[in-house]
């Protein structure tokens, strides 16, 4: 299993670059890694980031890409509230890249 | 444009016959299973230590078992009809990407370990031994298959290069030389009935959140009802429906022709999922596990009819396997098909005039529509030869003003793959889809530049996950991609006729 270095800890991840371990995130981590997919963050990047973390800690699944652009259009405003405009924060897609970044496993199946 | 660290193909005025480049892909790997997958689904954790003997006694077996294998290993004339059909050959010009060749890998140690002339010869008589060189190029090139079955459609002997690539699979596995997202996706739909790993409560959630969704854009209560004993019908989609765009509008679709039909219907907690990737790698075993939850849940549920959402590689599963795999399926209404394509419920809910339809509220889009090859060659639809292409484009013309064909030698029986089929929508394998995407991408684009094509319907998850993902790469918008009951369900009208 490879590691990435983050603030002298290592941590370890998967091929993919997701983390193996969720509890090794935190705001630091995050930032970390969405640098190495060339993402900065912003508040509504993290808006996105911690719902995705919020629905996880409840479901132990990712939400469905519907859900979250209705509840990123109810924080930031009902334009937002697109799969279009996630796409402009995560060129990487809304599932894949922020999911990576929120420290989620990485979605499988045909997604 | 979604830019590509490689070379792209180009697709303008369709896609040609490349030079020939040897090891054009061979640096591309796909990521090895982990122990827990490959033991969840039955194989060795590890490479196990005589895997030699292992793979060739399993070939054998599988040789014994279907005996189409050993035929298309016996039968190549090595004609070359096939040569320029794969779509994955012409987008990367990789040689052992032509169906022949890529045959021919498991061809050699065919003839070296089975043949007379093979043991005797060896390389006169084209025999290789399956050495670990041999080991790299079948992990590497059986992974650059759909399993799409377009070449067999040209071959004069009806080699069928899915059939061989399953087998292959088959045998990597057995030796515990497995690929990560396969695997990791059939142990997760054995452990929680789905491939994305949804647990019940989630998907609960997730259907209440598009009930509240759909009445709010409707005013009308339609009902997405789960583990409801005695419904109707017992509907079955690709997991990928209750969590990607644009796929969970098809998903509503479903949901508004079951109520405007007034037919009771609810999804399964314990098979919440179409797909079959047991398939993919050859396993008897995993397919007909995962088969065998969908006639289980179907007989607790009292459902009196299956109906299965747009799935392509499942629905072949269904309309091909699932008598033998999970059958008989006695316990279900004698008057329906067993499956039944929710395309085909839809049309004939439209050829009965049951539906109050709406085309202009499609007027935005100019639509054609993609044949994804498990429907269009490994199944059929309806009581008519060819329903599986007819009956799509019966709805879309049913629900949209304006539909357009894009050339026939490029869809219909001869259609190309998406490029991500097969078990290889994986993100290491990126390289491999967006070039072997080039062939249908170039079909749509010539359909986009001179008919006004903006939205290209299909009726597959997989297709779904990979054009929107690689048509940017062609400077074509994801939101191109729909799903044939996504347009049912913006032109369906809800008030009841």
């Amino acid at each position: 299993m490879a590691t990435i270095q983050i603030a002298g800890k290592n941590i370890e991840v998967d091929e993919d670059g997701y983390l193996v371990n969720l509890e090794d995130w935190s705001e630091e981590v995050a930032n970390s890694l969405a640098a190495s997919e060339q993402v900065e963050m912003s508040p509504n990047h993290w808006e996105v980031v911690n719902f995705l973390r919020e629905y996880y800690q409840e479901y132990k699944i990712a939400p469905m890409i519907r859900i979250l652009t209705k509840e990123i259009g109810k924080k930031l405003g009902k334009d937002k509230g697109n799969t279009k405009y996630l796409y402009e924060l995560y060129p990487g897609g809304p599932a894949k890249q922020a999911c990576k970044i929120a420290g989620l496993p990485k979605p499988t199946g045909c997604v | 444009m979604a830019k590509a660290d490689f070379e792209l193909p180009n697709i303008e005025n369709g896609v040609r016959v490349p030079a020939i480049k040897p090891g054009a892909m061979a640096h591309v790997k796909y990521h090895p299973a982990s122990e827990a997958h490959l033991s969840k689904t039955g194989f060795p954790a590890n490479r196990v230590d005589n895997w030699k003997e292992v793979a060739l006694a399993k070939m054998n077996e599988l040789m014994g078992k279907y005996k189409s294998l050993q035929l298309f290993l016996d039968v190549c004339v090595k004609c070359g009809a096939c040569a320029d059909k794969c779509h994955y050959f012409l987008g990367t010009g990789d040689p052992n990407n032509m169906p022949v060749a890529r045959q021919e890998l498991m061809r050699k140690v065919y003839r070296k370990n089975f043949t007379v002339g093979g043991a005797l010869f060896g390389g006169l008589a084209r025999a290789e031994d399956l050495t670990e060189e041999v080991l790299q190029e079948w992990m590497t090139y059986f992974h650059q298959c759909s399993q799409c079955r377009r070449c067999s459609v040209f071959c004069p002997f009806g080699i069928d290069t899915a059939e061989i690539s399953m087998a292959a699979r088959e045998i990597m596995d057995s030796i515990g030389a497995g690929q990560k997202y396969t695997l990791e996706i059939i142990a997760k739909v054995h452990d929680t009935g789905n491939n994305l790993g949804i647990p019940k409560n989630a998907l609960i959630g997730t259907l209440e959140f598009l009930e509240e969704d759909v009445k709010e854009a409707t005013g009308v209560d339609v009902k997405f009802p789960l583990d409801q004993k005695g419904a109707e019908v017992m509907l079955i989609v690709p997991s990928a429906d209750f969590f990607s765009s644009p796929h969970v509008d098809s998903l509503v679709g479903y949901a508004k022709v079951f109520h405007a039909a007034g037919i009771s219907y609810t999804f399964s907690s314990h098979a919440s999922e179409f797909a079959n990737f047991g398939m993919f790698i050859g396993s008897y075993d995993n397919t007909k596990k995962i088969a065998t939850r969908i006639a289980d849940a179907g007989r607790d549920l009292g459902v009196k009819r299956i109906v299965v959402g747009e799935c392509g590689h499942a629905y072949r599963v269904a309309y091909s396997f699932w008598n033998t795999l999970a059958g008989p399926f006695d316990f279900l209404d004698k008057n329906y098909p067993v499956p039944t394509h929710i395309c085909e419920f839809t049309e004939e809910l439209i050829r009965r005039n049951a539906l109050t339809l709406d085309k202009s509220a499609n007027d935005e889009f100019t639509v054609t529509y993609h044949d994804s090859c498990n429907v269009a060659r490994g199944s059929r639809m309806g009581t008519e030869p060819g329903g599986q292409f007819e009956i799509p484009r019966n709805i879309l013309k049913a629900v949209c003003n304006k539909y357009v064909e894009m050339d026939p030698e490029s869809n219909r029986e001869k259609t190309f793959c998406c490029g991500g089929g097969g078990g290889l929508l994986s993100d290491e394998l990126l390289e491999v889809r967006v070039k072997g995407a080039a062939p249908k991408a170039a079909a749509l684009k010539e359909v986009m530049d001179n008919q006004g094509v903006n939205t290209m319907a299909m009726i597959c998850a997989i297709c779904k996950a990979q054009f929107t993902k690689v048509l940017p790469y062609y400077d074509i918008p994801m939101e191109a991609v729909a799903g044939v009951h996504q347009l049912v369900s913006n032109a369906i009208q809800l008030g009841g006729k």
